[in-house]
Order: C-alpha cells, then structure tokens, then sequence
C-alpha cells in the first residue's frame, strides 16, 4: 500500500478531526486521550508524552518560575543519529502524511504556531518529506530543515539549538520545554512517537492501549540487523518476546556472540538474558539492555568484538561536540586503550586504565554522548570479557575480519570544539 | 532551620583553568584531563558548611563563570 500520497492516506486513515488548542494554561482535551493512551516517546528516552505537552504548556503560559510565557514551538525529530537505526527514514519513506498529520495535532494541543521537522543533512528522506509537504494544505505551516549529520546534532537541546540560531550543540543551561528554539518552549518529539499522535487523534486512547504493556502500550518499530538472516525495520506490540522478534527475521544468520540494544548510546547484552525478556522498556532494562530508539544488533561470533568495540569507540569519540572536557579528551583516550585492548599485544595495565577512565566520563557532560559511550564500552568489556582475556594472552579467536557496525563518515580527530561542522 | 549549600559545575563552560581546585581542594581535585571532579563524581556537590567560604572563593576565581552555589533552606 502506497500511502505517500495524500488522497491515499486519507482513504486509509481518514480525515484528520478538528483539534481543540490551550485555554488558561492547559493543554487542549485532546492530551487526555494521550494520557489514557500511556504514549511514551520513542526516540529512546520513553518520557511519557503527556507530561511533556503539559510542561511545555506550562512554560508557554508563564505559570511556573522557569517558564517564559512565549508561544510553543513543535520540532520533529528524524535525525536518526544512531547509525544501526533506520525506523525513522523507513517509517517516512511510507507514511510520511502520519508523521505531518501528529505534527498538526501536537500543535494544535499546544497552541504553536511554529513548526518543523529535521531531518539530517544528506538523507535519503528528504526528498519524499518536501513532497509529502507540498501535498498538504496544514493550519500550521511546517518547515523542513536539514541539520548537519552529526551524532549529537540528534540530540534534542542541540537540535532545538540549530533549529533557532544556534550550533548544533547540547544546551546544559535549558532544556528545551523551557527554552528550545529561539528561546520558545518546545516540544521536541520523535517522528514515531507523532505517527503514534496522528492515530491517537483519530481513533482514541483507549484503542490505543489494547495492545502493548499497560506501562508502555502500543506498538514499537524495532531496526534489527547485524547476524540475521533478514535484517531491517519491523514493527512489534511492546511486550512481544525479543526471541519472537529475531524469529520474524529468520532467526539468527550465525552463533552470535552479544546482542547491542539502544545502539553505540547503549548497551551489549548476552543473548540468553536478552532473547527471554519482552520487548518494553522494563523488560529490557531488566535484562541489562536500553530500548532507546529501538535497536537490536546481533554481533557475529566469529568477529573480534574488541576490535568492533576499539573503532565504534573511536567513531564517537570524533563525534564529539568538544564543549566539556571528560568528553573531549576522556573519549579519545578511552578509544587509544581500547585500540591497544583489540591487539594480541593487551597487557592487563591496558584493561584496567579503561576501567579507570571510563566512570570519569559519565555525569559529567552537558549531554549524554560521554555516558552513553562509556555504557557502550563498559557493557562490551563485559560481555566480551573471555576475547578480551585471550587478547591479554596473545590470542585473538576472530576468524572473519571485523567491521560489521555500521559507521557513518568517520573522523579521524575530534573537532577541538565546535567549529563549521555544527552549523 | 538550617541551610543545605550545593556547588554546581556547567561543564560547557568549564576550561580546566584549575583555579577552583586551588580554592576548595576539601571536594575538588584535578582528573588526568586537568577538569575539576566534584567529589560527588557528577556536576553537582553537596558544600559542608565550613567550607562555604571557599567555595565562594571558587566561583569568584573561575574566569569563565562555570561554578555557582546554591542554597537552598531545609
């Protein structure tokens, strides 16, 4: 079914119903359906949506201290920064007019009269969002903008910050429900989590939440890839077993040696754990994983996977903004032990100058990049602690040359603070 | 009723100028980097009440204006 077309979406969906906005400082009805609907974004934070729409309309009406009293913006997020992530180009690519029909309806909730939808410079969708955009006849006029490609371009404050007249840097002062986009609360939501919207508008909270976990309802598109037979985007209710879920891509392509869930921002988990919990973000949790954006990428057995750790380090090391010290160097260093750690030539002083390194990057930034990556690399080490011990003994096991992660333009050097690359 | 005082770091704006350090060694030390660790670890630390004055001292020697304090009455 081709719904790119604006007649066929609406033969498909239906019309959009009328959306009623604030009065007095709160929200319109429909955040109530949202409510009943438990939506939680899917951008990989699982904040629950309602909350957000009510803080950001808070904000706009100068309720609270913090608050500034400025009309709200809406800023879609479909930067996808994740680079084993592709639900967001997949879910635009299909049905683009449900991601635009959730950015109407959000607005509407909120009262902006201000809109846009980032999508990153280079991409695959940006062509299919301009059409769909033409297409439309919209109340509040979106935008479509084009941020730079960088992994914490994504991020929502950095993101609100371009969007505005900033860099493609994170904020620490604000977050963006405060002051986002030119100083305007703004509701930074992912683009699934706004198809998610589109439906709610039409048919209900309620139906909404019959299917899914009572804590987190509805459906979740899942980026599967790595050792599977079919790789790709599929879409599970939430608590459908992760086991269940590698079935419908036929079930692994070789012995795995870790599972990544939540992407390079995430963590490596052992098969077994992983392929019993449910799809939720408890479950996963639970499991020792991150559901974050959806990811889950199965490592091939027969690749190093210290090696694998060592040049995803590397990738986000360069991918940082450069603004706070522990992230600027403290990634760099952690990627140089780890580039000594994937050689046959480790020493045990290698491993536990990591360790050391790698609780002094986290909560310490002004955005998550730093804590995310020593997550990703924690994990790692101890999932893939008996590789690691043979590197220490002069063994490596890999019989297939490393290089499966997908990395997007590498850097060799980290910017030494943000520079034209974040324009 | 007492007061509880909090040092809090924007680490955006932090330059490893290190003058803190020098001010308030009692909860903050210099990582391999030359950035300031809070002794909490994370960007915010709690400031017993006989070293408020140092700390005081500290913000007003961070050139970029990276630390603030904080009171709060409990």
């Amino acid at each position: 079914m081709d719904l790119r077309a604006l007649a066929a979406h609406e033969r498909q969906f239906g019309p959009l119903p009328e959306i009623e906005g604030p009065r007095l400082g709160r929200p319109g009805a429909l955040v109530h359906e949202i409510e009943k609907a438990g939506l939680r974004g899917r951008g990989g934070g699982w904040f629950p949506t309602a909350r957000k729409i009510h803080a950001v309309v808070e904000s706009a009406a100068g309720r609270r201290a913090w608050s500034n009293g400025r009309k709200p913006v809406v800023l879609a997020n479909a930067m996808e920064g994740e680079p084993a992530s592709s639900k967001d180009a997949i879910l635009l690519r299909h049905a683009p007019h449900l991601v635009l029909d959730g950015i109407q309806v959000l607005a509407a909730t909120l009262g902006a009269e201000s809109a846009f939808i980032a999508v990153h410079r280079g991409s695959s969708v940006i062509d299919v969002v301009a059409r769909a955009l033409a297409d439309r006849n919209d109340r509040v006029t979106i935008e479509l903008i084009t941020p730079p490609a960088r992994y914490v371009a994504s991020e929502e404050s950095a993101l609100a910050h371009w969007t505005g007249d900033g860099m493609a840097t994170p904020v620490y002062a604000d977050r963006p429900f405060q002051r986002g986009v030119n100083g305007r609360p703004t509701a930074v939501q992912n683009v699934e989590t706004l198809a998610h919207l589109a439906l709610i508008a039409r048919f209900g909270g309620d139906w909404f939440a019959s299917i899914g976990t009572p804590a987190a309802p509805g459906t979740s598109l899942v980026s599967v890839g790595g050792a599977v037979n079919s790789p790709g985007v599929i879409e599970v209710a939430t608590g459908t077993p992760v086991a269940e879920i590698i079935k419908r891509c036929n079930g692994f392509s070789n012995e795995i040696s870790g599972l990544l869930t939540g992407g390079y921002g995430g963590a490596w988990v052992q098969a077994q754990p992983l392929l019993a919990a449910e799809w939720s973000p408890e479950s996963v949790t639970a499991a020792g994983g991150v559901i974050g954006a959806g990811i889950l990428w199965a490592l091939d057995a027969r690749e190093c996977p210290v090696q694998e750790l060592a040049r995803v380090a590397r990738w986000m090391a360069g991918e940082s903004v450069g603004q706070c010290g522990p992230c600027r160097f403290g990634l760099p260093s952690i990627a140089d032990d780890l580039d000594v750690l994937a050689t046959r030539e480790a020493q045990v002083a290698d491993l536990h100058r990591v360790n050391a390194r790698l609780p002094l990057v986290q909560q310490r930034g002004g955005c998550k990049h730093p804590d995310g990556t020593a997550r990703f690399v924690t994990t790692g080490l101890h999932v893939f602690h008996e590789e690691v011990a043979h590197h220490l003994r002069g063994h490596c096991t890999a019989s297939m040359a490393a290089g499966s992660l997908p990395i997007v333009h590498p850097r060799k050097t980290p910017v030494p603070f943000p520079g034209k690359d974040f324009k | 009723m007492s007061q509880l005082t909090e040092l809090r770091l924007d680490p955006t704006l932090c330059d490893a100028h290190g003058f803190c350090v020098e001010m308030l060694p009692e909860i903050l030390t210099l990582d391999e980097w030359g950035y300031p660790l809070l002794a909490s670890g994370s960007l915010v630390v709690a400031v017993p009440e006989h070293l408020v004055s140092s700390a005081k001292k500290a913000v007003a020697a961070c050139p970029v204006a990276a630390l603030r304090l904080v009171t709060h009455k409990r």
